[in-house]
């Protein structure tokens, strides 16, 4: 039966349909996720999943404000290095186990201790946690870090059953336990994922469907067939170039959220032999390249307007953002000066290495033939993403057109990739003062201070440019019009509270 | 017979150890560090090279290899990088799929495949032939994956009569699992279905050509059961043994299938894999394959010879 | 791979060459081919010469446009002219196709030869090679191979050579073994003519026909082995078309641009199968057993 038959018919019986039924929310994804494991996964679309099915110390707002979920309270102390926590009462895991602060203490263990732990970097700064009641935990810092929360309010902060972990060990991942709104049913690789409602979510009010599936379908036009289909309720990372499509589809709705992750090209400045060349040792060069992109163009020609262009860590719309420096106009003159001014007046050959997925390739041939008409010439090399991330972590490349996914914190999309010492920090960038700045601003827990640490560190990054920032994608879901209460988030989650299926 | 399979199945294990060697180590030598894939985004040294150890990537290649064989011998096939499971348990989940869509693309070749065949074969040298003959040559020569695509563009997207894409254990649902499955499953049978015509054309053109049809003819037996009962019967023998071979070929084609029609089987698995670097996952896949290739060419080889007794032990 | 060829096929070196012409011209499906594959050669060839838009030149302003009078087969997604891009993507495809096919010939007959004149454990070892490389799917071999030497339209050529290469192996090692057992090779041998001599005027004359045939076949697998490798993202490279890659991106835009998809795809197929029906004829043709 057709949608407008269901319609028909649900207006003659004069019905503004809210039936509760037995009701599965069916989401396509674009990937398979890794191992369902918060502590040891590394994927998007893990968290994708966790979000329906593992809670967080803390949660965000749209806006990206800290706001309670299993945590309803904290404080700082005066000096920045205790965290005190109040946690939620009457909260089980799925397989019962009660949550308190015991089950925090064991969490935090597992997180910074389990040797396959991804997560002992985010949660470097903590160096003891005290149970102070059931109800109430204190963790000590070495040094002050004001990313701390933003961490809670992601897989570190994800709350694990500890029965379900001190007896599956690493395997847990093979049949998780969390305490979210959805319990874990079961998982076939590359097929799917089914989660069903948990009786005893102590948010279970909010929670409209009675399970979850999750499928990865990795071709963009595959997942929007199976959505048109009504196969699907719902997709993430639908193309930019179908927005209009499904906008002009009565069926079906769009939402969108811009995100807190960038796309550039990072440049090996001092990064191995790699970096040995006037693109790496020369910043009007880069200052160049970066002038000769007309990042509009980019984002109208293959992304159809729906991303947003940039030039900093931070995406435009974020508070963070410095508007000091817009994002700048293409200008070929300045471009071709700046070149003239280093030597290269007849133009210069650079090489970019680029992951071999159709999209990446298409945009950057767009900035090859761009950048072209200012003398620079970019040879693109097409490698796997494994070997494109070894080759630049090894300092094997010019540059190299990459991206990141971003996270709530500002710290998490600057510090790591520009400080001496940071743990991606690809292009081998070295500025005692950056380094400065960045600490300055990842220890402080005034926000002005920390804006303050942040705009001076970009006056001097938008001279040197190690990474030419070009934009940020826009995180795009389609939905079936039966889906309704959807909230886009700039993370990229899919939270399923209060999200309701009208027939 | 019983000698002639043992001594096959002792010919088959250094083929066997040779295609191990041979993808174990062209596996590590491919570009790419998988553990910083798996260390994730931010790669934590110490996480990196904990990994590094446990998976035993620090070893030099014979000694990992040798670890992967004596684990292999006690069937321990290692455990996916991305997922933490059991290879052989990836392997036992994907296998049901990917055989039941090699199983229905193989039907709909031999429906198509062997009537095409026989009638090309009886009207040898006319339009009929000709027109036969370049149908099936273009079901051979278009891209499998670009009629999925075309397919999907089609049947799904514009008509809605097939779901786009997914896979339905047949013993939930058998229907909707054939329905699911039809479209993949005609685009790998077009490709077959080409390769079955001319293996049946041939063996009906020298079938025909013998002396007991002439007698049946003779006989005054209709067309039609001369045709049927007794020329097709005894054309059946190289066309069960090509049959057998296809399957193969099949398991093979299966790959691009699978990742048009995000079909969780094998083929899916395996490319994941290699982009992933998932070695034991890689390393698990083409050894199944590789059995069961040397198994379906041993039962082709009884085949041949338990259809066609005259052949002698060569 | 394709199993088309019948490796028992023993085809003899074609006596009188007006028969085979003869052959040739009375069968319409070779001729189709025949026409088709020097059509696809021609274009790829002319390419430089023919007077059509740079392949690489980018229009904003153009962006997937509908087929038009400027550009008869639409624009692609940065707006270059899929016409031009077919042009140039033959030249790829084409190459693709028979370089992946010398590499397989070059490698695979020596060996072959070598296990059919050898005997013993040199024919053992080759074969069981041969095996193991027949045991892993043609397309998986490939794969892990392109993904080993790096994503680029050289690499795939040599992934698929060596991946075509068993049957090569297998068919040149048969026939070198029926050759071997003629009556005129025996007695060259016993006159104590030197193996080289006796592989360069007896044994290659007659397994040239069937490696012709094969590897005519072989051309036409090859070429959509490329177009899957580039289709995976493993084949040639932008901005450089092939075939394979233009489908691999278009694949993206089937609603908003199918001509980006069709014309590639046709590409494909027409040229695969003027491969195929060539290679059918040629056999026909050359088959001393069908008169």
């Amino acid at each position: 039966m057709t949608k407008s038959k269901h319609m028909a018919l649900a207006l003659a019986f004069g019905l503004a349909a809210t039936v509760v039924q037995a009701q599965d929310m069916r989401i396509g994804l674009q990937e398979d996720p890794d191992v369902l494991d918060p502590d040891q996964s590394r994927t998007f679309v893990g968290r994708i999943v966790y979000a329906s099915m593992c809670d967080k110390l803390v949660d965000i707002t749209p806006d990206l404000e800290i706001i309670p979920q299993l945590a309803t309270g904290w404080e700082w102390s005066e000096d920045g290095l205790t965290l005190t926590m109040t946690l939620r009462e009457g909260v089980t895991f799925h397989d019962g186990t009660a949550f308190n602060a015991e089950a925090v203490a064991a969490n935090i263990d597992r997180s910074q201790n389990l040797p396959e732990s991804r997560r002992k970097s985010e949660l470097s700064s903590i160096t003891g946690v005290e149970v102070i009641d059931d109800y109430t935990i204190a963790f000590t810092l070495g040094a002050p870090d004001a990313t701390l929360l933003a961490q809670f309010a992601d897989r570190s902060g994800m709350m694990l059953s500890p029965t379900a972990f001190e007896e599956a060990g690493i395997d847990f991942g093979l049949n998780p336990v969390c305490s979210g709104p959805f319990s874990f049913v079961e998982r076939i690789q590359q097929d799917r994922i089914v989660l069903e409602a948990y009786d005893g979510y102590w948010n279970a009010e909010a929670i409209n469907v009675d399970s979850v599936t999750f499928l990865p379908i990795p071709d963009t036009t595959v997942r929007l067939a199976n959505l048109r289909a009504g196969d699907l309720d719902m997709l993430e990372r639908l193309a930019a170039t179908d927005v209009a499509s499904v906008q002009g589809d009565d069926d079906l709705t769009l939402e969108q959220a811009v995100s807190l992750g960038y796309q550039g090209i990072t440049i090996n400045v001092a990064n191995g032999v790699g970096a040995d060349n006037p693109l790496g040792q020369d910043a009007r060069i880069r200052q160049a390249l970066s002038l000769a992109i007309d990042r509009n163009v980019i984002n109208q020609v293959v992304f159809e307007g729906a991303f947003a262009p940039g030039n900093q860590p931070f995406p435009p719309t974020s508070p963070w953002y410095n508007d000091a420096y817009p994002v700048p106009e293409r200008d070929i003159e300045a471009a071709r000066a700046l070149l003239a001014e280093a030597g290269f007046a007849d133009g210069i050959d650079i090489t970019v290495q680029v992951a071999n997925n159709p999209v990446q390739q298409q945009m950057m041939q767009v900035v090859q033939a761009m950048v072209s008409e200012a003398g620079i010439n970019i040879e693109l090399q097409s490698k796997e993403f494994a070997t494109l991330l070894a080759d630049q972590s090894a300092g094997e490349y010019q540059a190299s057109q990459v991206g990141w996914s971003g996270r709530v914190d500002p710290d998490g999309n600057i510090h790591q990739f520009m400080t001496t010492e940071g743990g991606i920090n690809d292009s081998g960038y070295s500025n005692p003062e950056i380094d400065r700045l960045l600490d300055e601003a990842r220890t402080s827990t005034d926000p002005e201070v920390r804006a303050a640490s942040y705009n001076a560190a970009r006056d001097i990054l938008i001279e040197e440019l190690p990474i030419v920032y070009l934009y940020h994608v826009t995180w795009i879901w389609a939905l079936d019009d039966a889906i309704e209460g959807f909230v886009p988030y700039p993370d990229g989650m899919i939270r399923l509270e209060g999200v309701t299926i009208t027939e | 017979m019983l000698a002639f399979i043992g001594r096959r199945i002792l010919i088959a294990i250094p083929t066997i150890i040779l295609i191990s060697i041979f993808v174990f180590t062209l596996q590590h030598l491919l570009p790419g560090d998988p553990m910083l894939v798996l260390a994730g985004e931010e790669r934590d040294p110490e996480v990196l090279e904990f990994l590094r150890e446990k998976y035993r990537l620090n070893d030099p290649i014979p000694i990992q290899y040798l670890a992967w064989v004596s684990n292999a011998l006690q069937g321990d096939l290692g455990t996916s990088f991305r997922t933490n499971q059991p290879v052989l348990e990836l392997i036992a989940e994907k296998l049901p799929v990917t055989l039941q869509l090699a199983t229905m693309a193989l039907i709909i070749a031999m429906v198509i495949g062997i009537p095409a065949g026989v009638l090309s074969a009886y009207k040898k040298g006319t339009w009929i032939d000709w027109v036969a003959n370049v149908v099936a040559l273009s079901g051979l020569s278009v891209p499998n994956f670009w009629l999925g695509i075309m397919m999907i563009l089609l049947v799904s997207v514009q008509l809605g009569w097939l779901p786009a894409s997914g896979y339905q254990p047949f013993s939930e649902d058998p229907l909707q699992s054939i329905k699911t499955m039809l479209m993949p499953a005609f685009v790998l049978g077009t490709a077959i279905a080409a390769t079955l015509m001319r293996h049946t054309r041939s063996a009906m053109l020298s079938v025909l050509k013998s002396d007991y049809i002439r007698t049946a003819r003779a006989k005054g037996l209709a067309e039609r059961v001369v045709l049927v009962k007794h020329a097709l019967r005894n054309a059946l023998v190289p066309i069960v043994t090509v049959t057998t071979l296809i399957f193969g070929e099949l398991l093979a084609g299966a790959v691009l299938t699978e990742q048009i029609f995000t079909i969780p089987g094998f083929g899916k698995l395996v490319v994941d894999a290699v982009f992933n670097r998932d070695y034991a996952v890689v390393q698990g896949i083409v050894l199944c394959t590789g059995i069961a290739f040397i198994f379906m060419n041993l039962l082709a080889d009884v085949a041949y010879r338990v259809l066609n007794p005259r052949m002698g032990d060569t | 791979m394709s199993t088309t060829a019948d490796p028992q096929a023993d085809v003899a070196l074609p006596k009188k060459q007006s028969r085979f012409w003869k052959k040739m011209r009375a069968n319409p499906a070779a001729l189709l081919g025949g026409a088709l594959v020097l059509f696809f050669v021609t274009v790829a060839v002319l390419a430089p010469l023919l007077p059509i838009i740079d392949p690489t030149a980018t229009d904003w302003g153009a962006v997937r446009q509908a087929p038009s009078a400027t550009h008869p087969f639409g624009t692609d997604e940065i707006g270059r002219d899929v016409l031009s891009r077919m042009v140039w993507g033959a030249q790829a495809s084409l190459l693709a196709g028979v370089v992946s096919v010398v590499i397989a010939v070059c490698l695979g007959v020596p060996l072959g030869v070598m296990a059919g004149y050898m005997g013993g454990w040199t024919d053992a070892a080759i074969s069981r090679v041969t095996e193991a490389l027949l045991a892993a799917p043609f397309l998986i071999l490939a794969i892990a191979l392109a993904a080993f030497l790096g994503p680029s339209l050289t690499n795939a050529m040599i992934a698929i050579g060596v991946s075509a290469m068993p049957i090569f192996i297998r068919l040149s090692r048969a026939q070198t073994m029926v050759v071997m057992t003629e009556d005129y090779v025996e007695s060259a041998r016993a006159v104590g003519l030197k193996p080289l001599a006796l592989v360069w005027r007896y044994i290659l004359p007659n397994i040239f026909p069937p490696i012709l045939v094969q590897a005519t076949l072989t051309i036409a697998t090859a070429i959509i082995a490329e177009a899957s490798l580039s289709f995976l993202g493993l084949g040639q490279q932008p901005p450089t078309p092939s075939w394979g890659s233009m489908l691999n991106v278009a694949k993206n835009f089937l609603e908003q641009a199918p001509w980006m998809a069709l014309y590639p795809g046709a590409g494909i197929f027409l040229v695969v199968l003027g491969f195929n029906l060539l290679g059918d004829g040629l056999r026909d043709a050359l088959d001393p057993r069908d008169t």
